[in-house]
Parts: C-alpha cells; sequence; structure tokens
C-alpha cells in the first residue's frame, strides 16, 4: 500500500483510540464470550485486523493478477467465470458393475469427471481371494483384481470425453495399467487421456498409512509414473500430492499445506534425480486439499499453498515453464468433520466446506455425504451432496468474481502467517534430510498426532464446540438410511476372480510376472513390464507379491 | 492404588489404517492411568488374540472403520472364547451403523463407542466395567 512512516503512525495512533475509547468501554458491557479465540487449528485470532496488521503489505507483488505470479488470486484469469470447478464425486463399491452403474447415474445426474473409490484389499494390493479380504470385499470401495475388473468399470463411459481420478497409492502402477490396457484395448488414444492417479505414497506413511513397499521403492515407482506419463500419456496428473489426508489424521492446516508442499518438492527432487527435466514434468503435478470448518482459514490456506509452491519452483527449481509453477487442486470436504449425531446438519458443515474450497479458488470439488460417518453414501445422500455444489455454483452468485476475498486485511494477514509457517517447516524437514528422512524418524506423524490429541483435548473441555456432539446435543437421535453391501458382493467378486484365473493364458502370466521381477532389480522404468503383466490377466495382488520379493514390506516404527 | 493398573490392548483388525482414533484412545488410556499396549495396524483376529493373551491384558479396544467389522469382530471374540479368555472385557470404535450393533454385542463386543465419543465416556466405562487384578 506504499504507506509512509508518517501513514503508519498515524494508523497506530487512530487504532490506539480506537482500542482505548471505543472497543474498551464494550466489553465492559459485552465481555469476550472466551478466554481465547483461536481457528480450528489452535491459531491466536485478532478481534479486528487492519491495515497495520499487513506491515509493507504490496498487492502487486504479494497477490499479482489471477493467471500470473504469484498466482495468489489463482491460477486462471478468469476462473470460473470462464469455466466452473469440476464436480467431482468419489465413487465405489460392491463390484465393478455395481460401480460403473452408479458411475453411469452420477454423469446423467450433471456430474463432470469421474473418481474412482477402491476397497480395501484393493488399496493395499490384495486380491479378493486373500485371507485378510474377508469382510472388506467391496465395502469401502469398489474391488478390482484384474483386468477383466477395470474393463467393467468402465464399460460405455468415453475415456477421451470425461476425466478419470484414481485413488489408489500403494499400488497406483499397477492399477494405472489396468486402466492404459483397457483404455489402449477400447481404442482411446493415451495421449487424449485425461485424469489422476493419487499415487501419493509419501502420505501414506505420514497419515493414510496404506503401504506395502520401504519408501525408497515406493519411490521409484511414482518417479517410474511420472517418466511414464511425461513421454506416453501427456495430459494425465500422475501424482496428486494430497494434504487431505493429513488433515483428516488431525493436522493442523499449517501442517496439512507444510507437509504437503514438502511432499511436493520430494516428489521433484526425486524425478530429477531420475534424469527428469523438471518443466517436462512438473506441469502434471497436481495437489488434494481438504476444506474444512474453519472458513477463513481455508481460503488463506489455499492462497498460501499456491503462492509457495510458485517461488518452490521457481526460485528451488529453476523452472522455466510457467505451468510448471503454478499449483492445480481437487478439494474434499472434511470427512472427519462430519458427526453421527443428528447427521442432517452434515449437509450444512459440508455446504460451508465447499464455499471455502470455492472462494479459494479450487479445480475441482467433491462434497461428502452427510450419511459418510455411518456407510457410504446412499443414493439420495450423494445427490444432495451433488446438488449442494450446484447451489454453489449457480444460485449463489459466488463464482461470479476472481478470488472475492483478497483485500481482506484479516485473509491477506492469514495467508501470509500460513506462508511463513511454511517456510518454517520446509527448513526443519530439510535439515533433517528431507522427507523421506523425516518420516523415518517419525517427524510428522508425531506432528500430527499431537495436534489431534490437542484438538481432541479442546473439544472434551468444551473450548471447540461440535454441534450435536458436546453442545446442542438433541435427546434422542432417529436413525437415518445407510447403505449395505450386500453379503453377495464377495461371491460374485471372488467367482469372478476364479473365471479369469482359469481362462488366461498361465504360462503368459509367468512369463510376464519374471520379467517383471528382472526389471525390478535394475533401474529400469517398470511401467512397461507392468502393462504386459495386467494384459496377461495377471492379478493384482500377484503383481505387488512379485515387486515385493524385490523390495521388500515396510514396517512402520513404533512411535 | 490398591490395584495393579488397568492393561488395555487397543487393536486395529482390518485393512483401514486410520490410526487416529486408536491413537488418541492410546493416550487419553494412559493418561488416565492405564498401562496400553497399541498392537499396530491390520491385526488379523488370530494376531490380537495372541496379543491379549500374552499381555495378560483385561480390556481389549477395537478400532475398526472398514466395514468389515461384522465379519471380524465376531471372529476375535470366537477365539477368545476359545482360548479361555471370556474375562476380558470387549470394546469397539469406528464406522459402525446402528442396525449392527445388536448383533456385535450378542457376540461379545461389551460396547459400541461411535465417532463422538468422549475419551472420558470410554474411560469411564472401562473402569466400571473392568476389574484389574488385586495385589
Amino acid at each position: 500500500m506504499g504507506r509512509t512512516p508518517t501513514g503508519q503512525t498515524r494508523l497506530d495512533k487512530s487504532r490506539r483510540r480506537w482500542e482505548e475509547e471505543t472497543l474498551a468501554p464494550s466489553w465492559k458491557r459485552f465481555p469476550p464470550r472466551l478466554p481465547e479465540f483461536t481457528s480450528i487449528s489452535g491459531h491466536p485470532i485478532q478481534a479486528l485486523y487492519g491495515p497495520d496488521d499487513l506491515e509493507d503489505f504490496d498487492p502487486e507483488q504479494e497477490l499479482g493478477f489471477p493467471g500470473e505470479p504469484p498466482y495468489t488470486r489463482g491460477i486462471h484469469p478468469s476462473m470460473y467465470r470462464g469455466r466452473l470447478w469440476t464436480m467431482r464425486q468419489f465413487s465405489g463399491f460392491g463390484t465393478a458393475a455395481d460401480t460403473n452403474r452408479r458411475f453411469l447415474y452420477l454423469l446423467q445426474q450433471g456430474q463432470t469427471g469421474l473418481s474412482v473409490a477402491f476397497d480395501l484389499p484393493t488399496l493395499m494390493g490384495l486380491d479378493s481371494d486373500h485371507p485378510t479380504a474377508a469382510g472388506e470385499i467391496g465395502k469401502c470401495g469398489v474391488a478390482v483384481d484384474t483386468l477383466a475388473d477395470m474393463e467393467v468399470l468402465f464399460r460405455d463411459i468415453d475415456l477421451e470425453a470425461i476425466s478419470t481420478s484414481m485413488t489408489i497409492n500403494c499400488p497406483a502402477a499397477v492399477i494405472w495399467a489396468m486402466f492404459l490396457a483397457h483404455a489402449e484395448k477400447s481404442g482411446y488414444s493415451w495421449t487424449n487421456l485425461r485424469g489422476t492417479l493419487q499415487n501419493d505414497i509419501l502420505k501414506e506413511y505420514i497419515a493414510q498409512k496404506e503401504w506395502i513397499y520401504p519408501p525408497h521403492p515406493s519411490m521409484r515407482l511414482v518417479t517410474d509414473t511420472i517418466a511414464f506419463a511425461t513421454r506416453n500419456v501427456p495430459q494425465w496428473n500422475s501424482v496428486s500430492i494430497s494434504g487431505y489426508h493429513i488433515r483428516e489424521a488431525g493436522s493442523t492446516a499449517l501442517q496439512e499445506l507444510a507437509f504437503t508442499l514438502r511432499d511436493g518438492i520430494e516428489y521433484v527432487e526425486a524425478a530429477i534425480r531420475g534424469g527428469l527435466q523438471v518443466d517436462d514434468f512438473a506441469p502434471r503435478l497436481s495437489f488434494f486439499f481438504n476444506a474444512h470448518n474453519d472458513f477463513f482459514e481455508e481460503v488463506a490456506k489455499y492462497r498460501a499453498a499456491r503462492k509457495v509452491w510458485y517461488r518452490v519452483m521457481t526460485e528451488r527449481f529453476g523452472c522455466k515453464d510457467p505451468r510448471s509453477c503454478v499449483l492445480r487442486f481437487h478439494a474434499q470436504t472434511a470427512g472427519c468433520s462430519l458427526t453421527a449425531q443428528q447427521p442432517h446438519n452434515n449437509i450444512v458443515r459440508t455446504a460451508i466446506q465447499a464455499l471455502a474450497a470455492i472462494l479459494g479458488g479450487t479445480q475441482s470439488l467433491h462434497t461428502n455425504s452427510m450419511d459418510e460417518t455411518y456407510a457410504l453414501p446412499t443414493e439420495q445422500a450423494a445427490t444432495i451432496a451433488l446438488r449442494s455444489q450446484q447451489i454453489l455454483a449457480t444460485e449463489s452468485e459466488v463464482a461470479n468474481t476472481v478470488d472475492p476475498l483478497a483485500g481482506s486485511y484479516f485473509v491477506e494477514k492469514l495467508t501470509r502467517e500460513l506462508e511463513k509457517g511454511c517456510w518454517d517447516y520446509f527448513e526443519k524437514i530439510d535439515a533433517m534430510g528431507g522427507m523421506v528422512a523425516a518420516i523415518e524418524r517419525c517427524y510428522p506423524q508425531k506432528e500430527i498426532l499431537d495436534a489431534a490429541y490437542r484438538y481432541q483435548q479442546a473439544v472434551e473441555r468444551g473450548e471447540k464446540v461440535i454441534v450435536g456432539v458436546n453442545r446442542f446435543v438433541a435427546d434422542e437421535e432417529r436413525p437415518i438410511d445407510t447403505l449395505s453391501i450386500e453379503s453377495g458382493v464377495a461371491d460374485k467378486q471372488l467367482d469372478g476372480l476364479h473365471r479369469v484365473k482359469s481362462s488366461r493364458d498361465g504360462l503368459a502370466v509367468q512369463r510376464s510376472l519374471a520379467e517383471l521381477r528382472r526389471a525390478a532389480a535394475t533401474d529400469r522404468n517398470l511401467m512397461p513390464f507392468l502393462l504386459s503383466c495386467v494384459k496377461a490377466y495377471a492379478t493384482l495382488g500377484e503383481v505387488c507379491e512379485e515387486l515385493k520379493q524385490v523390495f521388500g514390506a515396510y514396517e512402520e516404527p513404533v512411535f | 492404588m490398591s490395584e495393579n493398573p488397568i492393561r488395555v490392548l487397543v487393536a486395529k483388525p482390518g485393512l483401514d489404517g486410520h490410526d487416529r482414533g486408536a491413537k488418541i484412545i492410546a493416550r487419553a488410556l494412559r493418561d488416565a492411568g492405564m498401562e496400553v499396549i497399541y498392537s499396530g495396524l491390520r491385526q488379523s483376529p488370530e494376531q490380537i488374540v495372541n496379543a491379549a493373551l500374552q499381555e495378560d491384558v483385561n480390556c481389549i479396544g477395537l478400532s475398526i472403520l472398514s466395514g468389515a467389522h461384522n465379519v471380524i469382530l465376531p471372529r476375535i471374540t470366537g477365539l477368545l472364547r476359545e482360548k479361555k479368555l471370556d474375562d476380558v472385557l470387549v470394546v469397539a470404535g469406528g464406522i459402525i451403523p446402528d442396525q449392527d450393533i445388536p448383533k456385535l454385542k450378542a457376540c461379545g463386543i461389551s460396547e459400541i463407542f461411535l465417532p463422538g465419543t468422549s475419551t472420558q465416556t470410554i474411560i469411564k466405562y472401562i473402569l466400571e466395567n473392568c476389574r484389574a487384578a488385586p495385589v
């Protein structure tokens, strides 16, 4: 704002005058409701923010213009005036046929992108007939054992017309190979495929805890997919660097921001070490953040994320391509904020969270369903969740102007504070030798657990309120309808798997697995080998087990 | 104290990795003076029951958010009966729909704590229902 020192003094003086003459007497009539006001992350919040809170604030430098560095105001010049965010509801349950029906329904209802939820055995790289899969098949998502399931999952879906996101991590390369094999067999060109592979193994060690291999070979699988996407599937987002799960595990907004971006740095460094040029792959890195309850903190978090990433990519990695420096992200409303008590209130929570993501400039959005503290959503609950986005997009008029909260003293101050906190965390993690080293000493894991425990205690003391849980509790809870996955799903899935196993060319499977294993022991890119395996209808479990023989298994350190 | 502290095994059966709840409960029980053993993730019913036996626990707290509770929890209580560990108090928490609760209680889960339960409620329940071994 280019204030002169005299201007600054005048502001300080008038603020002090206001505090003494106007504010102080009012405390006598209305004492503060709380001893301390903090964000949901425990960050102190002042009663008022003014120009004096933004020392040396230079909008040209700190905000720039939308679509221009440092991208604080958004990555597109016109943001939602040109094109709304993608409404991408995460869904999957039962068999591939069940989920395919839900996909077709959601597309018919106006959803504009697909996002696949896999069941836990699939997420862990296990086949449905593995002993530990009992009771888990098709429960949290769709079961995919072989290419045959992938073919059914995307039946009648035009893969060049719709973009597909796949939430899968430790076996991501294998599942992606199945998707690419299906696309190829169906006559789609890989160069026209658009979508995202979550493929973010670092946040698995940090928060979501679905892993197979130790960090180093896991990072190699990630860099292999980055390199393969760069050369063969150029419109594909090879990694969706995710803060969502970090936040769900109980982190603060700042920890979510800092650990996620530091994970991003780790992937960029690994890919560069693998021989790639940063500007060849960095434009296809994308991000995934949580949209939690604290509205302003969340908006500030997204704005700070873009600003920090821009500086990281230009200053730390010397990127020349502007597309390498823009942080594109998907947001999902906070599952951990939903309550089992008075579940209809979750619709309201989700709408507020979604609004924060929109005003923070998200590229795509998933809104949770109100019944998800009980089970996967019913069709009705999933429809309300999608409608909430549609109401925000079309009725509320919030999408009319770009970055509408810019210039708010409060939001700009919070954005700065989060940015600063983020650099501080980077410094600490760099000093430890990077994120893999930090994970090995459980640094982010401990930070998150401490934050989660602090929040839980604040809730139990009533300092942080959860409506229906520690305030405004209902005497009687009326149960809601929930979706149950019929037990027949497991039998159907197992039948399908056995049919594939008995009809495939067993010799071709053995040969492809042996070649994969040999390649895994070298530093060759594994994607072509994985493609051969899945095309021979090797199962997900067989492929992951083969790699485990070379890579070993991860054991979580005790902390 | 006239009694030894209550020993609790906090265990994570099922394939999900959501350990926020389990770890918070483990810390809260410890803060309340109990001795807590945390199993780590993805433990099979056999592993959990063996750990309960070896650690000589008074209580097992099972945390499961994967949806496999109807299959896994009865297996654990069945194995406990086989090993004559019927006197161990078994409680569970996680994503468990209301309609599944009666069946789970019938198979030997004493109490199911749903999302939003305070750690104090859980501590109180364990203290009231679990008799620690006298000195």
